[in-house]
């Protein structure tokens, strides 16, 4: 990465974080309905593999996903408003915190059945490559959906297909509550399962924003030159809970400190000294993204619900709901 | 082409592989996936002829792995292509039951519109072959109590093939039911470009006595107890849904304004059956057409037993048919 584009990723790290930040204040204060599952300290895996792709390949996402949906593009003040119920949300509305989607830059959605988009991805890397098109596609998910079927699944058909698409598992160490350690019979929940799909694996430092892009850089490479999937297991950790307001007790201290103390801006920061950008520039765009998001929750504050028609629109493609004569 | 001058045998398992390849030939987007679909031509014998015709690239053999046949079929439809994936019998449904229950057809919804999923999900349905428990069920209430997906079932060769050029050129999900004892039926192989929009029901015989509803496997079953009760002198109507989603309630209530009484054929469970809904609709919005009971024949609430004298007993049979049609004449 040149030191510019290390700058602008560091710029929409620091925009996902005050975002998330934002949602979680939004929700204690009750704005915010239903649950959300935050993705700050994961920020370095989403930014750093989206710098990677090209504008027109694909990323499935789980319902810890709008770091993924905004680094595929999405506004703060779309995503704000997604979650807090707003007419003009990401979705409409329709969606909410687990389901952000913004398909018109590739981001086909986030799903909050564990583990059901590793098949879609590959399906969207089929039909890349049906159609010859050389995008890629990647699906990124937590270390618990290693344990699924559809998982298996999914790295057995992209391996005897050969299809460009990446699965990237974001390992926060914890399923939900749970250590993956203790429900797990590899060490890497990923990374050991690739070998029995005959899969190149990597497990590297997904809060280094610069090993994730030069990583996932490498592997759409292969993908897109027909030598199949890669498996990445980046590791990082939750700087919240599961969800909603889970204060995750079940975390040792010291484990937590460990990891506060490799907290993926923090790197991205001492990257940018040591090429010698200088602070003032650093903390101009700490600015920015504060004002960004600050506005982002004004509007969505301020923006309409949606009106009670739109319950009944987009079930079927020609916009409505008949299901009858 | 058909031939008039040669009394052509076009079966229901024909009509199938040749409603895909038509739409193969037209839209270079249209793939096929599932479980010896290719070289081996499918277990049913529903794919003859693609792999020759279209070639592996069109065609694909997948692993035994259904949530990654139809995962990667919704992946793909979300992405430019109209995959046509194959779920070898309908009770492994329950094996990707999540693509039909929450993925694919809440893909759209809940992106505001964002996506669009057009694929088809085909699956051999039913019983009346003898598979035991595990292979015989009809499930298409399965699908029924998912919105967002169309449901198709025909009971002709050339339904089948009419249906599949809709449900493949559709843009929302269709889960296509072929039943394995209708597909050794025959009939007329129906002419190019031959198109049924999905949701309209087919009037199968006319009548004014009784109106019999049914669908797929349980539509020649109908007309066989309508034969035999013209004898008696009953007049039955007997009306081919070919869908379930869209449902063409107008054409059942337009019926019943002639004959005032409902017999619903299903082979599904009692519990949790299609009847339910069709009957429940009539009970809302045509009760004042009505001049007798409800009769519904459906499946017994039991697992499938193996005995054909057992599965006769649990499943729908032109007897009970003619029996229900009979109480309701005289009522």
């Amino acid at each position: 990465m040149t030191p510019e584009e290390l700058l602008d990723a560091y710029s929409e790290m620091v925009l996902i974080r005050r975002t998330e930040k934002a949602a979680h204040d939004l929700f204690m204060s009750g704005l915010v309905k239903g649950t959300t599952h935050l993705a700050a300290g994961h920020e370095a895996v989403a930014v750093g593999a989206s710098s990677a792709l090209r504008p027109d390949d694909y990323v499935f996402a789980t319902y810890r996903g709008h770091h993924h949906a905004m680094a595929r593009g999405a506004t703060p003040e779309e995503c704000l408003a997604e979650l807090m119920s707003r007419a003009t949300g990401l979705c409409q509305a329709k969606g909410g915190s687990m389901h952000l989607t913004k398909a018109t830059n590739g981001m086909l959605g986030s799903y909050a059945i564990v583990g059901a988009h590793l098949p879609m991805a590959a399906g969207a890397a089929w039909s890349a490559k049906l159609r010859g098109s050389g995008q890629v596609a990647v699906a990124f998910f937590g270390d618990g959906a290693t344990n699924i079927g559809a998982f298996h699944e999914a790295l057995n058909l992209a391996a005897v297909w050969s299809l460009p698409v990446m699965f990237v598992c974001e390992n926060n160490l914890y399923m939900e509550y749970t250590p993956i350690e203790a429900v797990t019979a590899v060490p890497n929940p990923a990374a050991d399962r690739a070998a029995g799909y005959n899969m190149p694996a990597e497990i590297i430092d997904g809060n280094d924003v610069v090993v994730v892009h030069e990583t996932m850089a490498r592997a759409a490479e292969r993908a897109r030159k027909g030598e199949g999937p890669t498996l990445i297991e980046a590791q990082t950790y939750r700087h919240f809970g599961h969800s909603r307001a889970d204060p995750a007790k079940y975390r040792p201290a010291d484990e937590v400190e460990r990891w506060m103390k490799h907290d993926p801006l923090d790197v991205a920061r001492a990257r940018l000294e040591a090429l010698g950008v200088p602070p003032e520039t650093i903390a101009d765009r700490d600015r920015r993204a504060a004002a960004t998001v600050d506005a982002a929750i004004a509007a969505a504050k301020n923006a309409p619900e949606p009106e009670p028609a739109l319950a009944f629109t987009d079930v079927w493609a020609d916009g409505g709901a008949a299901w009858r004569t | 082409m058909a031939d008039v001058t040669k009394a052509e045998k076009f079966t229901y398992r024909d009509a199938v592989a040749e409603g895909i390849a038509r739409e193969m030939r037209r839209d270079p987007s249209v793939v096929c996936l599932g479980e010896d679909i290719g070289a081996a031509e499918g277990v049913f014998k529903t794919t003859v002829g693609l792999f020759k015709e279209f070639g592996p690239g069109r065609v694909w053999d997948t692993p035994i792995s259904e949530q990654a046949i139809v995962g990667a079929a919704m992946g793909a439809a979300m992405t430019g292509m109209r995959p046509v994936a194959e779920i070898m019998f309908s009770d492994f449904l329950a094996c990707c039951w999540d693509y039909l229950a929450n993925e694919i057809p809440k893909a759209r919804y809940m992106t505001g519109g964002q996506v669009t999923v057009p694929l088809v999900v085909r699956t051999a349905n039913g019983g009346g072959l003898g598979f035991g428990a595990q292979h015989s069920q009809a499930v298409e209430n399965w699908a029924f109590t998912v919105p967002g997906l169309k449901i198709v079932a025909p009971s002709t060769p050339a339904d089948v093939v009419g249906l599949m050029s809709a449900a493949i050129r559709s843009d929302d999900p269709v889960v296509f039911f072929e039943h394995k004892a209708l597909l050794a039926g025959s009939g007329p192989r129906p002419p190019e470009g031959h198109l049924i929009e999905l949701g309209q029901a087919a009037v199968a015989r006319e009548g004014t006595d009784v109106t019999v509803v049914a669908l797929a496997s349980t539509v020649p079953l109908s007309l066989k107890a309508a034969d035999q009760l013209a004898g008696e002198g009953i007049s039955v109507e007997v009306i081919d849904l070919r869908c379930l989603i869209p449902l063409d309630m107008r054409t059942v209530l337009r019926s019943l304004e002639r004959t005032s009484r409902l017999v619903v054929v299903e082979e599904n469970p009692y519990q949790g059956g299609w009847g339910g809904t069709v009957v429940s609709v009539v009970a809302d919005e045509g009760f004042e057409l009505l001049d007798a009971p409800i009769k519904r024949v459906a499946g017994a609430n039991v697992p499938l037993p193996f005995a054909d004298s057992l599965e006769a007993e649990v499943i729908p049979t032109v007897d009970k048919v003619t029996e229900a049609i009979r109480r309701l004449s005289a009522y």
